[in-house]
């Protein structure tokens, strides 16, 4: 009983860790990429000074996102004079919140042995083996489409209770362009969910461990390339980055529905964004991109096509997954950045009718079609 | 001779996109194709040591290209013995729409013919706009302004003055149009 407990406290603090180091490496990621993607230098000017020396500490300005913090830390808390003060104080965190509640269920490694992967402590831990995820639920996804979902309110309660045209329009706008592409959101993991047979996340990604055609990794971008692209641009737009940054489109609404808030609550609305790229790339990550294996590995080591099988020692297996799925979630991060500072915003219309018009039947024919191939393929091996 | 009549297009910026355009996403790849390439490319370059974009950091890094004619500092001329030729008649100080320059005038009873000098001079250059009226008012010729630019950068508006001594200490021969001393002075 201690023993689980010590270890889903490990998961959660790596969870959390991990999460936090995102947000806050993203901040510098962001402005970095953009500048070397624009020919620009970028943010290089904060600095740490070692104290009592003259050394100063620039790393090509990766200590800007911990000036932003602390800048905001000390701001002025402005509060508006509004009717609803409990929904303003509170729009922040449940915004932020469920962003974070999301991570629970994704795994970020393989099972995991503490007796073999510690000798010291095997008598105390015996055989036990957990799954590297914090909760392993059967409605893994389902989990994440409710959490998902939850951050729409934050968003709507901050628009309303900020007593402010600007942020009510924002969060109309937020409303509009969020449940639209949730549904997308959906329906475009139902055709993984036919292939798959399960909504678990570690079942989804333990069978993308397999191959497909004899070669090629069973990664879900293989099986289903068009619900990967249609998952990505929903994911954004869910995210509301550009380009579908429509709610807080400055050169209209300021900053949209938290333009009334200031210092660390208006840090909390952009912390979330930051953590959620973070997430969104995660679950990219775990749905298409074969979570936390490299091709053809599974926990035992590596099986290849041809027939040869190289195994792997426990803690290397663990050390190596944990570390593939961090490459992984940042090269996804550094792709949606890569989008954001590549493509122009859309026009409100245009936003939506790229989700009602484009996407919502793209989404719809691919999950016919895979609805069809899997039934002919049941019909075909029965 | 029968004249055309002119007649106005319907819309002189009709969209002209084709099919493929139409197609958005095939063009969306090409866009972040070409962002990323830039983002290799400029990594790559950074790797390497050089440079991908054409930003100079300025305070640690002095651009050698300043334009031949730029006249960024201030000198003040001296005499064979070494004062300044400034007579601290104050005309610059006066004509100088930002006000930076500020003189203060003392008494040299060792040199009759030019009893007035400047027992400070100093120049504000955070707020020095390089316009040369200065130059033009000055009626000795004592200050001319050098294609130099001064050590600017600093954390303290205190530190951006620059003081008589250093107004004196320049190097005359580079300035070849005027060669210095002046021929004939004895």
């Amino acid at each position: 009983m201690i023993q689980d407990l010590v270890v889903y406290a490990v998961y959660i603090g790596f969870a959390i860790g991990m999460l936090m180091t995102f947000g806050l490496i993203l901040t510098w990621v962001e402005r970095k990429q953009g500048a070397v993607m624009s020919d620009r230098i970028g943010a290089n000017r904060a600095y740490v000074r070692i104290p009592f020396t003259q050394i100063k500490l620039v790393w090509w300005g990766l200590f800007h996102g911990l000036a932003d913090g602390l800048k905001m830390l000390v701001k002025e808390d402005f509060r508006p004079k509004s009717y609803d003060w409990y929904a303003y104080m509170v729009a922040p965190w449940v915004a932020f919140t469920p962003v974070l509640l999301v991570f629970a269920v994704i795994p970020f490694g393989g099972v995991l042995i503490p007796g073999e992967l510690i000798p010291p402590l095997a008598g105390w831990f015996g055989d036990r083996t957990y799954t590297m995820q914090i909760a392993k639920l059967d409605a893994g996804l389902l989990i994440v489409f409710a959490f998902g979902g939850l951050t729409i309110i934050g968003c709507m309660l901050a628009g309303w209770s900020s007593s402010n045209k600007f942020s009510l329009l924002g969060a109309l706008r937020a409303g509009s362009q969020m449940i639209s592409y949730e549904l997308i959101l959906g329906l475009t993991l139902l055709g993984l969910i036919l292939i798959y047979g399960t909504v678990d996340l570690d079942d989804i990604v333990r069978q993308q461990s397999g191959v497909v055609l004899g070669f090629l990794p069973a990664w879900g971008i293989v099986l289903q390339p068009f619900a990967a692209t249609l998952f990505m641009a929903a994911a954004i737009a869910e995210n509301k980055r550009i380009p579908f940054d429509l709610p807080e489109a400055e050169s209209e609404l300021i900053a949209g529905y938290f333009t009334e808030y200031s210092a660390m609550k208006m840090g909390l609305f952009m912390f979330a964004e930051f953590i959620e790229i973070a997430i969104i790339a995660a679950l990219f990550t775990t749905l298409f991109l074969g979570g936390y294996n490299l091709p053809y590995m599974h926990d035992g080591g590596f099986s290849f096509p041809g027939g040869y099988d190289v195994p792997m020692s426990h803690g290397a297996v663990v050390v190596t997954q944990v570390v593939v799925f961090l490459a992984k979630v940042f090269l996804m991060c550094s792709f949606q950045i890569l989008v954001r500072w590549s493509l122009p915003r859309f026009r409100y219309d245009q936003v939506l009718r790229f989700a009602w018009k484009f996407m919502f039947p793209l989404a719809l024919a691919n999950l016919t079609v895979t609805a069809v191939a899997v039934w002919l393929l049941r019909m075909v091996n029965a | 001779m029968t004249h055309k009549r002119y007649r106005r297009k319907a819309y002189w910026n009709r969209p002209t996109m084709g099919w493929w355009e139409r197609l958005y996403l095939p063009e969306i790849l090409r866009g972040l194709g070409i962002t990323s390439w830039v983002f290799l490319r400029n990594m790559g370059k950074w790797m390497t040591g050089r440079k991908g974009a054409l930003t100079t950091y300025y305070p640690e890094e002095r651009r050698s290209d300043y334009a031949r004619h730029n006249r960024g500092k201030h000198v003040l001329t001296q005499r064979p013995d070494g004062s300044p030729q400034c007579i601290a008649c104050n005309m610059c100080a006066t004509v100088c729409p930002a006000k930076v320059i500020e003189i203060e005038a003392a008494f040299d009873p060792d040199d009759p013919a030019h009893p007035k000098y400047p027992s400070r001079f100093e120049i504000d250059y955070s707020r020095c706009i390089f316009c040369g009226l200065c130059v033009e008012a000055c009626p000795e010729d004592a200050i001319r302004m050098v294609p130099e630019v001064p050590n600017l950068p600093s954390g303290q508006r205190m530190r951006m003055w620059i003081d008589r001594e250093e107004l004196l200490n320049w190097n005359p021969q580079r300035d070849v149009a005027k060669p210095y001393p002046p021929k004939g002075a004895a």
